[in-house]
């Protein structure tokens, strides 16, 4: 099976860990990504706030490009994601602000959650669990842009999502209970607005220990980013020490398949995986 | 805050509206939306009294608040609004009328946002290392965060050469002339 794959800015520069190990998953679940030929950003956080025609004109030259084949188009990135689907909405109801509205349209847009999950996959995955995460507390994160808005996700539960939740656990993990899934990290404001990023993303750390979590798992680059690079500075903040490594899904479930690969991405974490790793015996 | 509370001719919120597409005199301030707002503690205007002032018609309180530039754009307010009001919308509407006035009251967001369209004008990507560059020589912050900057290249988890795309140019003209005076509505 193949598919279309869209990677964005994030995945090739500071996110370049999430882009490798969801090669490395894909491919040892016999799928091939075809990364779009010549694809271009898709506005992100930026073009929607001084440019809306450009925020939707973006992305609708990635999703034209894919629309060649007729593959779905897996992009891992939360705010590529997010500018797709609300380009696709757009176009739905307003098909004649682009000569291409259908083809566009028609193109079914995943993320990496959406793949993972679906039957024929998530039995391949079962089968190849050599190292099942037991007894491994994860907090499943989502964040803001693969749930809201949901009339353009289309997202069934935007409030609780369950699709990390299910993940986890068939990885063996055990997904922990907590009301901050959705919360944002303060994205968006990473560079103009560091201090807020510092008090959301310390909310979410504290209660992620609160519950009792060991890692925080999240599907999205900026998420992971801002928890990941502000963790240590958190931590001197408010005197205070979570110790919790800030993990992608895909690398848990790398993890879980024994992927020789996984080695050589810990070292891109700010907060080391590793000793959490080893403690649970999920590392040598 | 000293200033009266006088409503004007309603063109204020004529105007938000029309530009935005959303009807913001539908919300009967039932304060979903800020209850929710993860940033509400560092607006100097709450989102619902925001709402208020513009059903007030008062423009410039509204277009010169750090509010509308604090916003996180988390969606969680339109999300919750029990009248569908999406104010992360309006919010975007708001700044580019601020920008139009030129009453800007953080002007470093403003900055960072014309740095990454400007990146992608440049490649067609956005090449991180250089916007941030771009963006602190710009707003003189270049010594914040700049030990997260080495960690983050030491780390190799910053690429030090753009990648380029062959439709730059198609991608250029998708981007200028810049802010179309039509709006659009969901968040596009
Ligand atoms: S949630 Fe909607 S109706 Fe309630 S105060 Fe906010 S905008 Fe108004
Ligand atoms: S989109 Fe803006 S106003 Fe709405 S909840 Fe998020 S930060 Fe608050």
């Amino acid at each position: 099976m193949n598919v279309n794959y869209f990677p964005g800015c994030t995945l090739h520069g500071t996110a370049h860990d999430f882009h490798d190990s969801v090669v490395a998953v894909f491919k040892a679940l016999g799928i091939d990504l075809l990364e779009l030929e010549d694809w271009n950003c898709c506005g992100a956080s930026s073009a929607h706030v001084l440019n809306p025609e450009a925020a939707r004109k973006l992305p609708a030259r990635n999703l034209l490009i894919a629309s060649a084949s007729r593959l779905p188009l897996l992009t891992p990135c939360a705010a590529c994601f997010h500018r797709l689907k609300l380009c696709q909405d757009h176009l739905n109801s307003r098909p004649e602000d682009h000569p291409d509205a259908r083809a566009i349209s028609a193109v079914e847009v995943v993320h990496v959650n959406d793949l993972l999950l679906q039957k024929e996959i998530l039995d391949i995955i079962g089968q190849r669990i050599k190292l099942p995460l037991a007894g491994l507390k994860a907090v499943p994160y989502y964040g803001c842009l693969t749930v809201r808005p949901p009339r353009a996700i289309r997202h069934p539960r935007p409030e609780d999502p369950m699709e990390m939740d299910r993940l986890l656990s068939l990885l063996g993990a055990e997904p922990v209970n907590w009301s901050y899934k959705t919360d944002c990290c303060g994205g968006s404001l990473a560079m103009t607005r560091p201090d807020v990023v510092r008090r959301l993303s310390g909310k979410l750390f504290e209660a992620a220990r609160e519950a009792g979590g060991e890692v925080l798992v999240t599907c999205c680059p900026m998420c992971q980013a801002n928890l990941d690079m502000r963790e240590r500075e958190i931590e001197r903040e408010t005197n205070t020490s979570f110790e919790m490594p800030v993990m992608y899904i895909s690398e848990l479930v790398a993890i879980a398949m024994q992927l020789p690969e996984t080695r050589t991405w810990w070292r891109k974490h700010l907060v080391d995986p590793l000793p959490m790793l080893k403690s649970k015996g999920l590392a040598a | 805050m000293t200033m009266p509370l006088r409503p004007d001719d309603g063109s204020f919120l004529a105007e938000v509206e029309r530009l935005s597409e959303v009807p913001v005199s539908a919300c009967f301030h039932c304060q979903k939306c800020a209850n929710g707002c993860p940033v509400a503690y560092a607006m100097d205007i709450a989102p619902t009294v925001l709402i208020r002032l513009m059903q007030l018609g008062q423009r410039a309180r509204v277009l010169q608040s750090e509010t509308i530039w604090v916003c996180a754009s988390c969606i969680t307010c339109s999300t919750r609004c029990p009248n569908d009001i999406d104010l992360a919308h309006v919010m975007d509407t708001l700044r580019r009328m601020s920008i139009r006035e030129g009453s800007v009251s953080l002007p470093h967001v403003r900055t960072f946002h014309e740095a990454f369209l400007n990146a992608i004008r440049t490649h067609g990507r956005v090449h991180e290392l250089e916007l941030v560059t771009r963006y602190k020589l710009k707003t003189m912050t270049f010594f914040e965060d700049m030990k997260l900057g080495q960690e983050m290249l030491l780390r190799g988890r910053m690429r030090f050469l753009p990648e380029r795309i062959k439709g730059r140019k198609e991608v250029r003209d998708m981007l200028s002339p810049p802010p179309a005076r039509s709006e659009t509505k969901s968040a596009l």
